[in-house]
């Protein structure tokens, strides 16, 4: 079974299928357009030195984002 | 060539034999995909940059020949991972490939440029593309990259299952450029490539919407369908609202009939987009040993380490600015000197009088001023397109987010901050990077209040005053503390204009981080001279007039018997009247009337309030001798015979200096990059008030503290 989270705040080397957001219409668009997609899988790859924003792997490239659009960001751990 | 979907001959002009015009062909791509590097090696030199009227997207146009020597028009496109429009700059480059754009010719043809290490999110902007309806042409890029990273890919696969055609190339070793050239004169009435299928129930609300739009004559009817998808899926209404005629309503109709079919008419289009490109690319590209770790990768666990990553961003800025203050020296030497020559030309071969002065003191010496900052402006786009250019720029930005968005700004306005170090005219226009309106804004706001190297020179001359017998190490450390007061400002004051002004939606950072890549020297000097000539366009237009106008007023009326001096003069011009009608306001600062022609004469440029001083204080040959200016200014009284340029007051000064908008060639650039003069003149006023304050508090509180 899969656990309900949402990406911001996983360690570095989870890996998330994407299942929902929680964004603004506008975010949400933006996310969707670099990749985004509900049913993608992604792997966080890094945190920034201050620890935000964080480095994702998805679709075969590397996109960092804020934790705070992370946050509205639902995943299911793949393990 | 693969069958055709539906024949294009109807809407394309056919060419005469007589008609050998230039055919236009718009190169579009993912930013990060090597879209410039194409253009470049396309093009050579046979380029011109302008903007779009109305809006500050550049304007890039190009001519390439094909092999008969035919000749083509290169439309460089703004690089853009989607072509949903949310800005009216964004909008341009949709504009143009519609052909909407009176003033540029629609395209012929579509040239892709496809990163062959990144296809599946690439393949995204591809499927945008093709429901253009226009033809298009693949340039499948960096071939060498992608079979580096154990990428396998099939391009002759890719081309029958897009229905067009798709030329590997490695643009940056000119590789595939032939090949690529005549795919493009072949394809040219070429069919349009196949599109992504969609959710039948958007197809079919689509599909009357297009014929309504069509028939309104919004689009080309070959345009409607792509239009009406991106109405369908836009999260902005204005587009909607702007519509002509009954559309708003049919667009609501479209949508709502989306939505009952339980369809998110947001996500639907750009889901199934995705879907077909993940599906393309799986069947074109295998991984033959997926999950290694790249050299990137392993460059990056160092470079974005949590100690590491900042002791090497700070080693690069400090290599950056002492090239661009200490080498950037050597040529600004021969820039002056050259300018001393040429001025002497001109004083010897025109005849004394007004226009004389005018073209020496005036024009040249205005001009000049502001000329000296080229070397720094070069050196200063040299590193930011080196950085850029390995793919450094994204980590920095990537590093420093978290405290730029602290104030409200962005990573991306990073680079913006940076170069107004050197200048605020290439910072602010630097900041059309950015693709919020509101983070734009705020950016180009602030921007001028780091000190540029304009103050550097003014900073010299107050803290010689201030520190007359201090040694080497205490003067640069006061010309520290004003640097980081000019940086503490911007960001307080981006702060405060996102609490106020430009309260609302939190910006979005979205970075991709690109491989690093070894930089291209000739792609960097290119782009160092295309900013050479947009800068040295602005001395010769701007610049010129201004200096023309700041001549004027400290030159007119002249005074009444001939044998005046020039400080003299000066008392009886504009600028000296202007000086003792100012006077009131400047005085709770501690400044006499002298100080304020400084003070206005610095609106040309801010070092010229050094030369103001020097004609203010008649110091022996002018210009440059800080030292024997330093002297007569501290010996200068008031009439009660107190010195005028106290510790407090020249303190008060510096802090003004660096506080105070005094830069009109700037605001001629912010009213350019905004689009009206609200902005530049409300930058203009908080910053003087700002100025203003800091220094009244600054004089008068130290006074009540017991300091003079």
């Amino acid at each position: 079974m899969t656990t309900p989270a949402v990406l911001a705040g996983q360690p570095v080397g989870t890996r998330a299928k994407i299942t929902g957001f929680a964004l603004p219409p506008n975010t949400h668009q933006r996310l969707l357009e670099m990749g985004l997609t509900t049913g993608t899988e992604c792997t966080v790859v890094r945190y920034a030195p201050l620890g935000d924003p964080l480095e994702i792997r998805v679709r075969g490239y590397h996109l960092s984002l804020r934790q705070s659009e992370a946050a509205g960001v639902h995943i299911a751990i793949v393990r | 060539m693969p069958s055709a979907n539906t024949p294009l001959a109807a809407t394309s002009p056919r060419l005469t034999s007589a008609a050998r015009a230039a055919r236009t062909v718009a190169i579009a791509g993912n930013p990060n995909s090597g879209k410039t590097t194409l253009f470049n090696a396309l093009t050579g030199l046979r380029q011109k940059v302008g903007n779009y009227p109305g809006v500050t997207v550049e304007k890039k146009v190009g001519r390439f020949f094909g092999a008969h020597g035919d000749p083509f028009d290169l439309l460089d496109l703004p690089g853009t991972y989607s072509l949903q429009t949310r800005s009216p700059d964004e909008a341009v480059a949709r504009d143009v490939l519609l052909g909407r754009r009176a003033e540029t010719a629609a395209p012929d043809l579509l040239l892709c440029v496809v990163d062959a290490a990144n296809l599946e999110r690439n393949l995204y902007l591809v499927a945008q593309l093709a429901e253009l309806g226009l033809p298009l042409v693949v340039a499948l890029n960096m071939m060498d990259l992608a079979e580096r990273n154990g990428l396998v890919t099939d391009p002759a696969a890719l081309s029958a299952r897009l229905g067009c055609p798709v030329v590997p190339i490695v643009a940056s070793q000119k590789r595939g450029l032939v090949e690529l050239k005549h795919a493009i004169v072949a394809h040219l009435d070429g069919a349009p490539p196949r599109r992504a299928p969609l959710p039948e129930p958007l197809e079919t609300a689509a599909r009357p919407l297009a014929e309504a739009l069509a028939r309104e004559r919004v689009v080309a009817t070959r345009f409607a369908m792509a239009e009406a998808l991106l109405l369908l899926s836009a999260v902005d209404d204005e587009l909607v609202a702007a519509l002509p005629g009954a559309l708003p309503a049919t667009v609501e109709f479209a949508r709502t009939q989306i939505e009952r079919a339980g369809i998110d008419r947001l996500s639907a289009a750009v889901q199934s987009r995705y879907a077909w490109a993940a599906e393309l690319a799986a069947a074109t590209q295998h991984a033959n040993d997926a999950g290694r770790a790249t050299a990137s990768d392993r460059l990056d666990t160092w470079l974005t380490h949590r100690l590491w990553g900042w002791v090497f961003f700070l080693g690069v800025m400090a290599v950056m600015f002492f090239t661009i203050f200490r080498v950037a020296e050597i040529p600004m030497d021969w820039i002056e000197a050259g300018q001393v020559v040429v001025s002497d030309w001109a004083a010897s071969a025109i005849p004394a009088g007004d226009f004389r002065d005018l073209v020496v003191d005036g024009v040249i010496a205005g001009v000049g001023g502001v000329v000296i900052f080229l070397p720094q402006i070069l050196i200063l786009f040299f590193f930011i397109g080196l950085l850029e250019d390995t793919g450094y720029m994204a980590r920095a930005a990537f590093i420093v987010d978290r405290l730029m968005s602290r104030v409200g700004l962005h990573g991306k306005s990073f680079v913006p901050m940076l170069s107004s170090f050197a200048c605020a005219i290439p910072g602010i226009m630097a900041a059309r990077t950015i693709d919020n309106t509101r983070d734009r804004l705020v950016t180009i706001l602030v921007a001028p209040l780091v000190s540029c190297s304009a103050r550097l020179p003014v900073y010299a001359l107050l803290i010689a005053l201030f520190l007359p017998a201090g040694g080497a190490w205490r003067k640069a450390g006061m010309m520290l503390a004003l640097y980081a007061l000019g940086l503490t400002a911007a960001f307080a004051m981006a702060w405060l204009l996102r609490r106020t002004l430009f309260k609302g939606e939190r910006s979005l950072l979205l970075l991709e981080m690109p491989p690093y890549r070894r930089p291209s020297l000739r792609a960097t000097a290119l782009r160092m001279w295309e900013r050479a000539v947009m800068f040295l366009k602005r001395a010769g237009t701007a610049i010129l007039a201004i200096s023309i106008v700041i001549w004027a007023l400290s030159t007119y009326p002249k005074p009444e018997h001939s044998d005046a001096t020039a400080a003299e003069a000066l008392a009886t011009s504009c600028a000296g009247r202007l000086g003792h009608a100012i006077e009131p306001v400047i005085q709770p600062l501690g400044y006499d009337w002298k100080i304020g022609v400084g003070i206005i004469s610095s609106f040309a440029a801010r070092e010229v309030f050094v030369g103001t001083m020097s004609i203010i204080y008649a110091v022996e040959n002018g210009e440059e001798d800080t030292d024997s200016l330093r002297d007569r200014m501290l010996a200068e009284t008031r009439p009660d015979g107190s010195p005028v340029y106290t510790p407090l007051v020249v303190f008060g000064l510096m802090v003004f200096y660096v506080l105070a908008m005094q830069c009109l060639p700037t605001s001629a650039v912010v009213r350019r990059e905004t689009g009206s003069w609200k902005w530049p003149l409300f930058q203009l006023a908080y910053m003087t008030a700002l100025a203003w304050s800091a220094a009244f508090l600054v004089y008068q509180g130290g006074r009540l503290l017991g300091f003079s």
